[in-house]
């Protein structure tokens, strides 16, 4: 009887082992070959670089390690040196982390818009706001917001999304935090989404990751085309002169190919067959200017 | 209560198809949690047999350490395992932040705590007159405990099972060391929470389907060894 324990547990050791060794020897690359990318949830939750990084990897042999986070986790990843390349939309920091030193060759690689979404009876009554209003449309569907007393969710994680949030509540002129009626959830884009449909409430929201969900959320988009709702994405490498174990060829490689013809005619096309319109609109070479800001 | 059916379902077809990603993830997580809950083991039983067999000053302050650790979050485990090795790091150098070997080194934290935690009160639970019996029989100190494990395996099987169990559900240390790379470090757990966040509900229930059978099946042929039987 005894016996039979310590063979089963030295079965089970042995076993353990053997498919913890298979797994490296199939998997693991050299080290240099590891790209670090730290990246929005937007690209991964839209599924985006499950498209982009097998055609990049199969190309250039490299491994890129996706860490999905806010877009200012992930710069601090960055300041940190404990990424090589960034893929975010938080412009306004990012300007201030090459500024500081932190990143070098920041390119333009794509865009799409935010989109105020909310429940279709649209409580506040934000969908009434016309066009003709211009700019100013996403800051008064706020102030309609607010002073509706309708539910409103921020990510609050300190995303570009969440960035880009409290700087249209500082246009409407109005300090969200502690009211009743805005609710913060600490989590990404596409849980966010879900959280707000399952309560009927507001939020702000890029335009991909609400396509790739639509259909499970029961919300609709309520305000876009406003110019102040662009959302860009940069791709940014990581500066190795400040910290030399960042893999400074591979960040460069990745960068150069997100920015290639391959790479963004796949962006272009990415998304129409499954959800009817594109998610993200490539960019790679034109300036911020072109897009209309 | 149709998106549980439709889980289900997507659960049983991919089950049926062998579907090469889920096969993937679903063995990761068995090697991942299996190889720290086998690391945990060897810890676990010798420390939690130390600790009760031998009389030293601080004995119940270190128990209850050992019991705090029972609880501790995997997130915290996490955060301080990520920033022990990441980069810039004093392990650093091991270059081993986002691979599997973290994650069995985070999980290894976690279970030790509990298989200790129920291997010390297993050796404690035992009559104090077993172990002078064994000595006067004259046992070396060695064989001594050597039956004293033999005679705990009950509830030591049972500190498996609760260190396993541990593990294999964890998901906060899981995604911050291994970072749920796509064929590379994803595991069950860390990929529920992906497709959760995709708004893939059938997709994530599936996978959760998927994970509390594989607990079982494990649990199964542990408890099968636990009750003396042969697993066939």
């Amino acid at each position: 009887m005894k016996r039979v324990k310590i063979i089963g547990l030295i079965v089970f050791a042995i076993t353990a082992m053997l498919f913890f060794t298979n797994s490296n020897n199939g998997q693991a690359a050299p080290q240099q070959r590891n790209i670090i990318l730290a990246t929005t949830t937007s690209t991964q939750d839209s599924g985006l670089l499950d498209v982009l990084l097998p055609v990049f990897e199969k190309k250039t042999g490299y491994f890129v390690k996706t860490i999905a986070v806010g877009s200012g986790q992930a710069m601090a990843m960055g300041q940190k040196g404990e990424a090589d390349v960034l893929l975010v939309h938080f412009p306004d920091a990012e300007r201030k982390f090459i500024a500081e030193g932190f990143g070098i060759n920041r390119r333009l690689i794509m865009h799409n818009d935010f989109i105020v979404v909310g429940p279709v009876h649209d409580p506040a009554n934000i969908k009434s706001i016309k066009s003709a209003e211009g700019k100013k449309m996403a800051v008064e569907s706020l102030i309609k917001i607010g002073s509706s007393g309708a539910l409103f969710l921020s990510r609050g994680d300190n995303s570009g999304t969440h960035a880009q949030e409290k700087k249209l509540w500082k246009a409407a002129e109005i300090n969200p935090d502690g009211q009743k009626w805005y609710q913060q959830t600490g989590l990404g884009m596409g849980h966010t989404l879900s959280i707000a449909g399952e309560k009927k409430a507001y939020t702000l929201a890029d335009r991909g990751t609400y396509l790739a969900m639509k259909k499970n959320l029961g919300l609709d988009i309520l305000v876009e085309g406003d110019a102040v709702l662009l959302n860009v994405y940069h791709v940014i490498e990581v500066n190795s002169g400040r910290w030399p174990k960042v893999n400074a060829a591979g960040a460069k490689a990745f960068a150069d190919f997100m920015a290639s013809g391959e790479a963004q005619a796949l962006i272009k096309n990415f998304g129409i067959n499954k959800f009817g319109s594109p998610l993200f609109f490539p960019d790679a070479g034109k300036k911020l200017e072109d897009l209309g800001t | 209560m149709e998106l549980i059916l439709e889980g289900v379902r997507k659960a049983c077809a991919l089950i049926a198809s062998f579907d090469p990603e889920v096969l993937g993830i679903t063995l990761l997580s068995l090697k991942i949690s299996g190889l720290a809950t086998l690391i945990s083991l060897f810890v676990g039983v010798s420390g939690g047999t130390a600790v009760a067999l031998i009389k030293f000053p601080g004995k119940k302050l270190v128990i209850s350490l050992i019991n705090t650790g029972m609880g501790l979050p995997p997130v915290v485990v996490g955060l301080f395992v990520t920033v022990l090795i990441w980069r810039n790091g004093p392990f650093g150098f091991l270059e081993i932040l986002y691979t599997p070997a973290a994650m069995v080194i985070a999980q290894a934290i976690i279970a030790t705590p509990i298989v200790t935690g129920i291997s010390l009160a297993a050796i404690q639970q035992l009559p104090e007159n077993l172990r002078l019996q064994i000595m006067s029989l004259g046992a070396t100190r060695l064989q001594m405990v050597w039956i004293m494990i033999k005679e705990a395996r009950l509830p030591l099987l049972a500190a498996v099972m609760a260190g396993f169990g541990g593990v294999i559900s964890e998901v906060g240390a899981s995604i911050m060391v291994g970072g749920n790379i796509k064929g590379y470090s994803r595991v069950l757990t860390t990929a529920t929470v992906m497709e959760t966040s995709r708004g893939n509900f059938d997709m994530a229930i599936a996978l959760g389907i998927i994970l509390l059978l594989l607990a079982f099946c494990v649990n199964l042929l542990l408890t099968r060894i636990q009750q003396g039987q042969i697993p066939r």
